[in-house]
């Protein structure tokens, strides 16, 4: 299948990818790894007039490490994620969460901001970053501005970032030696989550448990009043509201979060 | 030395692997030059009237050189394809006024260009009034929503008894019973259907075709025209995987062929995933009732199936599926009475057809399922239940009262090699202690123990043909009936060729798939190719030698009596004097030297074999790992047991996969839900094991290579197999049953359940 | 748009529409028709091929995304098509393929993948080739072929 004709753009900053953006208005969409957009765009499923690539810009690809946090440029790819030193040391979770992503090949294209600003409830690495407590960066016409974790997912497929804007980077706490795990339930290996759960640090994150990615509080007060793994897990799925489809219904789902979230609280406490 | 049976490493793979193969959307033919590209319009509703087609917008778009429906080609619909199927439910080449189901082609789009052609198919306009519509073959059995109203039901056909005997589970100490679902499956071979028809300035056409069957697609594209089949050629390219859906034709190549007479030019066809998802026939799509009634020593008195067969929008061969369903119900058993029923429904859904097996794993499935409720009702180990009903080792044609005629076969060695090599006992023994200690990843032993049938004729008679032409430079030619498109014919029958004449093999092109230069070509389907088709090439090669015999006699000057064939260099010579010969290559250089021939088969054979799958079942979330199967596959002799092993492999990972994870499904309002490969389950390297194979071969007496075929088998025997060990891993928790697929949902389900 | 790539070696320039995508890029302007399309929604893998020597899904890459980069399809993996790549080979001698159609894809994932990891275990190989699907080796002889080539076996 091929995408309904439009312009192509290449960025070779952020900020030319949001003067790109000005320009256009609603008929652009930015384009960065592509492994979300050009199936949706294939499908058909959304028609763009034009298309601004970001995946070259330079300085939107790198990790570093910047005082308690590690700034990753919200262009890198799922790969450099998965093999970053830094990352590996100061917080484990994210290089291993991004080892979830698809296949090897989806991983030599997808960005992370391409993954978080798409925001699929489902996705691996929205709900690792929500259990990190990550920080975003966004640019758009009058400047930066930050957003934090809990702000960032707004709804099904929807981020804090608006249609000027773009999500130039992403600060993760470093977590060091801190307990963390994740759990991916699927039937096929490359598939998106039929539930997730991220945790690190006595936090936890829940995927496709709802509209967004979402965090097990209940279970998370239950850990800092020291409540043992199977009991703060039994707590999971308070609030959530998951959707029903071919591979799972409402309870099920429940069950499912709850049972992760136990085997992850275990190996989290390792 | 002889090359029978060792593993000859194939000669069309370095193509395959440097230049890819040539597939259909490939060709490059100078005659297809400025070919226009075909789209179809299709409807988005399971069952709607077709109120109007405005094409304006379309036609206007760049591009778009026709916009074309049922009535601007004027095609009649087909009539239905065996005499005992109900004469109103035609299949349309594109819908008149009424949709039958998602997906089905509506209106034709031609454009220059491949990319434009996608465009053109959004602008056309077709407005629907929905209909009821009826998904599920249990609710059109009801007949309350008709596809066909003139039809006035729903049923296609009817196979088997009549009335049902009252008495037949009488003096049965046991009797269990239960609904079992065949759950529909997509064929989706990883190339999906394509074409391309050039008119010829002789008002002939020739079609390139990804099929199965050149002389049945030619046949049936041909027919529908109203040609008769000399005015349509079709010519086979690469084929990128059939497994019984590429037999025939599809209304899609009808169109493809009327299109491009309709414009005078060239037309270009390829389907997308979501288009073959949807509109390429699906597989299987049966619901059994299983009743079997024996004693508590585990001997089976009486056996019913009761087959409710989903035949899709369109009944094809899929509504006939049945009738190799009751036929092989008697499976490997001794069982004193059978009784089988069935009935062929039509549902707004996508049309069923041949699907690897096509109608024999749904016969062994439902027996070997029903087995192990009846072994779990009497407390029974499976494989001992199986032992006492098996029929013995017989080397005799054994004919069953469902109408099978198995030619050789021994069950119970199938059986116990298959336990053996998987350490049985072992298995149950690690299986009991995992019990005992509750652990969350419980075990699960599944067996299957099957026959089926292979190289069963579509006509009457079963049959192959096959030519050999030896060339000046020392090359052959053979033309095979056959069509391969992945099982390696190019090599096998190479290997044929050469074992007879010594013709070196990669001397050897193997030719198929054309029917100007092969018009009474069958095809493969049915595990028929080397049973039929290889033969006929052995027995060409023989003929071809007999014929070089008397030439060489002649210009040698002796008693063709006399004349011996040296292999090594491809030569007759006068026995003895090995400087008084002659090759075949200087035997074609005086004139032609080729043989045609045709083998004509006593009957089907009946491959057998039985499968040992372990799963482990995470109890906590339902999912299910399939962690080793074990197979025994008896085909016969085996050729080349790399290609035997391919076909296997092949075979179990599609048999896995129907069990643990394969469904087609439609959502409540019809629309489909698993139209593309992110939503269809089809399964990765990673959720299969490396398999165990175990070698067996019982020849058959029915052709000299002594072969069954190996096509289906391995599917046939793992889907009830990896099944049987999904229910058995949670058996100890009360469940008896849960419906394939076995996804986590069902299983983690059936265990609340049977806690309750 | 203008663009300008070196596939398989060659470095050529072509006018394309901005739309295009790799894949059709590589089989209808540069001809090479190895690479083929078995899905749309980026899931089999019959596309693969290598964007400056990593594996991607050629249709899910914009052509106009490899303007200045380096692409290689199955066709280009054997220097002047002589000897075959060890993984060509291996594929061949452990029958890796039947119909053919998954293969170029196949072929240059396994490529992909040894270069990152020479040595994998059967389940590292089973991972790897997550991406790519194939309805008719059961994968047996796939995860075979690449151990084989792991190992030199048949190079
Ligand atoms: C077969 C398959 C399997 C997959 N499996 C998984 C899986 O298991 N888990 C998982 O989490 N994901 C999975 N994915 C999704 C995918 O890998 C990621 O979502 C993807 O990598 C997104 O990143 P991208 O760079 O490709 O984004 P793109 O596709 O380029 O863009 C995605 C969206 O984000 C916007 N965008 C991108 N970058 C920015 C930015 N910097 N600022 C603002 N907006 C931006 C785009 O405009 C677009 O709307 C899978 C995809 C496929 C095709
Ligand atoms: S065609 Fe590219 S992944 Fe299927
Ligand atoms: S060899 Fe046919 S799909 Fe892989």
């Amino acid at each position: 299948m091929i995408p309904a004709p439009f312009r192509y753009l290449r960025a070779d900053s952020a900020a030319h990818a949001v003067d790109l953006l000005g320009e256009h208005g609603d008929e652009a969409k930015l384009l960065a790894g592509g492994q979300s957009l050009l199936p949706v765009l294939k499908l058909r499923l959304a028609d763009p007039a034009v298309l601004i690539d970001i995946s070259r810009v330079p300085d939107l690809s790198y990790i570093r490490v910047d005082g308690d946090e590690v700034a990753i440029g919200a262009a890198t790819r799922h790969r450099d994620v998965v093999e970053s030193e830094e990352l590996r040391r100061e917080v484990p979770l994210l290089p291993h969460v991004a080892g979830y992503v698809g296949d090897r090949q989806i991983r030599h294209r997808g960005t992370l901001g391409g993954s978080l600003v798409h925001a699929d409830p489902a996705a691996d690495l929205p709900c690792a970053v929500l259990a990190l407590g990550a920080t975003f960066v966004v640019e758009g016409p009058s400047g930066q501005r930050r957003v934090d974790a809990g702000e960032f997912f707004q709804g099904y497929f929807q981020t804090a970032v608006g249609a000027d804007e773009i999500l130039v980077e992403v600060r993760v706490p470093r977590t060091g030696g801190a307990g963390w795990a994740y759990e991916k339930f699927v039937r096929r290996s490359n598939d998106w989550a039929i539930v997730a759960v991220a945790a690190v640090d006595g936090r936890v994150a829940l995927a496709n448990m709802g509209e967004t990615p979402l965090r097990a509080t209940a279970t998370e007060r239950a850990l800092a009043g020291g409540a043992s793994p199977a009991e703060a897990a039994a707590s999971a799925a308070e609030g959530t509201s998951p959707i029903e489809d071919m591979h799972a219904d409402r309870a099920y789902r429940a069950h499912l979060a709850r049972v992760l979230t136990e085997r992850a609280l275990v190996t989290a406490a390792g | 030395m002889s090359v029978m049976g060792t593993r000859v490493v194939r000669v069309e793979d370095p193509r395959l692997l440097s230049t890819g193969g040539v597939y259909t959307e490939d060709l490059r033919d100078p005659r297809l030059t400025g070919a226009l590209h075909l789209g179809f319009v299709r409807s988005p509703l399971a069952h709607a009237r077709v109120v109007s087609v405005d094409a304006a917008e379309a036609l206007a778009a760049p591009g778009v050189v026709a916009v074309l429906t049922a009535a601007d080609l004027g095609l009649p619909a087909a009539p239905p394809m065996m005499p005992n199927f109900n004469p109103a439910m035609t299949l349309p080449a594109l819908a008149g006024d009424v949709v039958r189901y998602a997906g089905e082609p509506v209106v034709a789009v031609l454009c220059e260009d491949a990319y434009q052609v996608e465009d053109a198919v959004g602008l056309v306009d077709v407005e629907y009034e929905p209909l009821p519509f009826v998904v599920d073959m249990r609710a059109a059995a009801r007949d309350e929503v008709l596809l066909f109203p003139e039809a006035g039901t729903n049923t296609v056909c009817t196979f088997g008894a009549e009335e049902l005997d009252e008495g037949l589970f009488e003096g049965c100490e046991v009797v269990v019973t239960r609904e079992i679902e065949n759950q529909r499956v997509a064929v989706a071979s990883m190339e999906g259907r394509a074409g391309a028809a050039v008119p010829d300035d002789d008002g002939r056409l020739t079609l390139w075709l990804s099929t199965q069957a050149a002389a049945m697609s030619q046949g049936a594209v041909a027919g529908w025209l109203g040609l008769g089949p000399e005015q349509v050629r079709v010519i086979t390219p690469d084929v990128g995987g059939g497994f019984g859906a590429k037999i025939g034709a599809d209304p899609e190549h009808v169109v493809l062929a009327a299109a491009a007479r309709h414009v005078g030019r060239p037309v270009r066809w390829t389907e997308t995933r979501s288009e073959n998802l949807v509109a390429m026939c699906q597989g299987r799509a049966q619901v059994n009732t299983v009743t079997i009634g024996g004693t508590r020593d585990g001997k089976v008195l009486a056996y019913r199936l009761d087959v409710l067969q989903d035949a899709g929008a369109y009944p094809r061969f899929g509504a006939f599926l049945p009738a190799l369903t009751t036929m092989m119900a008697a499976a490997v058993y001794t069982f004193p009475k059978i009784e089988t029923r069935a009935r062929s429904v039509v549902t707004n859904t996508t049309t069923i057809g041949a699907y690897r097996g096509a109608g024999r794993p749904e016969a062994t499935h439902a027996i070997e399922r029903g087995l192990d409720l009846f072994a779990a009702e009497i407390g029974m180990d499976p494989a001992e239940v199986r032992r006492r009903n098996l029929i013995p080792r017989f080397t005799e044609p054994h004919a069953t009262s469902t109408g099978g005629f198995y030619d050789t076969g021994d069950y119970p060695e199938a059986l116990d090699r298959a336990l053996w090599a998987s350490g049985y006992d072992d298995l149950r023994a690690e299986q009991a202690r995992r019990r005992e200690r509750g652990d969350e990843v419980q075990m699960g032993i599944g067996l299957c123990v099957y026959v089926e049938i292979t190289g069963a004729p579509l006509g009457p008679e079963a049959s192959e043909v096959a030519e050999i032409q030896v060339h000046a430079d020392g090359t052959a030619t053979v033309l095979t009936g056959t069509s391969p498109h992945g099982q390696g014919h190019a090599t096998a029958w190479a290997m044929l060729a050469h074992e007879e004449t010594g013709i070196p093999i990669e001397k050897i092109t193997v030719e198929h798939g054309d029917t100007d230069r092969i018009p009474d070509g069958t095809g493969t389907f049915g595990s028929r190719s080397l049973q039929q088709g290889g033969v006929a090439v052995q027995q060409a090669s023989i003929e071809l030698v007999e014929l070089a015999r008397q030439r060489a006699a002649q210009l040698l000057e002796a008693d063709p009596s006399d004349i011996v064939l040296d292999k090594d260099r491809a030569a007759l010579q006068v026995k003895g004097s090995p400087t008084s010969a002659v090759t075949f290559a200087q035997l074609a250089e005086k004139e032609p030297l080729g043989v045609k021939t045709k083998f004509v088969a006593p009957g089907p054979t009946f491959p057998f074999g039985a499968h040992v799958a372990v799963v482990d079942v995470d109890t906590r979330t339902g999912k299910a790992r399939l962690r080793r199967l074990i197979a025994v596959d008896d085909a016969g002799t085996v050729l080349n047991p790399l290609l035997c092993e391919g076909q296997r492999h092949g075979g179990f990972a599609q048999g896995a996969a129907q069990a643990l994870m394969e469904e087609v499904r439609w959502d409540a309002d019809g629309n489909p839900e698993t139209s593309t490969f992110a939503s269809y389950p089809f399964l990765s390297a990673t959720e299969v094991p490396s398999f165990e194979l175990v070698e067996m071969a019982t020849p058959t007496t029915y052709n000299s290579l002594g072969a069954k075929g190996i096509g289906e088998a391995g599917t046939i025997g793992s889907t009830p197999a990896v099944h049987n060990a999904v229910v058995d891993a949670v058996a100890h928790l009360g469940v008896r049953h849960i419906d394939m697929p076995t996804t986590p949902q069902r299983v983690w389900t059936a265990i609340q359940e049977a806690a309750r | 748009m203008k663009i300008g790539t070196t596939v398989n070696g060659a470095a050529r320039q072509d006018e394309i529409e901005d739309r295009l995508l790799l894949v059709h890029y590589l089989r209808d302007r540069c001809g090479l028709t190895a690479t083929n399309v078995g899905c749309d929604t980026t899931s089999c893998g019959a596309c693969t091929v290598l964007l400056d020597g990593e594996s991607v899904k050629s249709c899910t890459v914009l052509a106009a995304q490899v303007d200045g980069r380096e692409v290689t399809t199955v066709e280009g993996l054997s220097a002047d098509g002589a000897d075959p790549h060890p993984v060509q080979a291996a594929f061949r001698q452990e029958h890796g393929l039947q119909c053919g159609f998954c293969t170029p894809g196949m072929v240059m994932a396994s490529v992909s993948l040894l270069r990152d990891n020479p040595k994998p275990t059967e389940q590292e190989v089973r991972e790897g080739l997550e991406g790519n699907f194939c309805r008719c080796t059961g994968y047996h002889n796939i995860v075979r072929a690449v151990l084989a080539a792991a190992d030199g076996v048949s190079s």
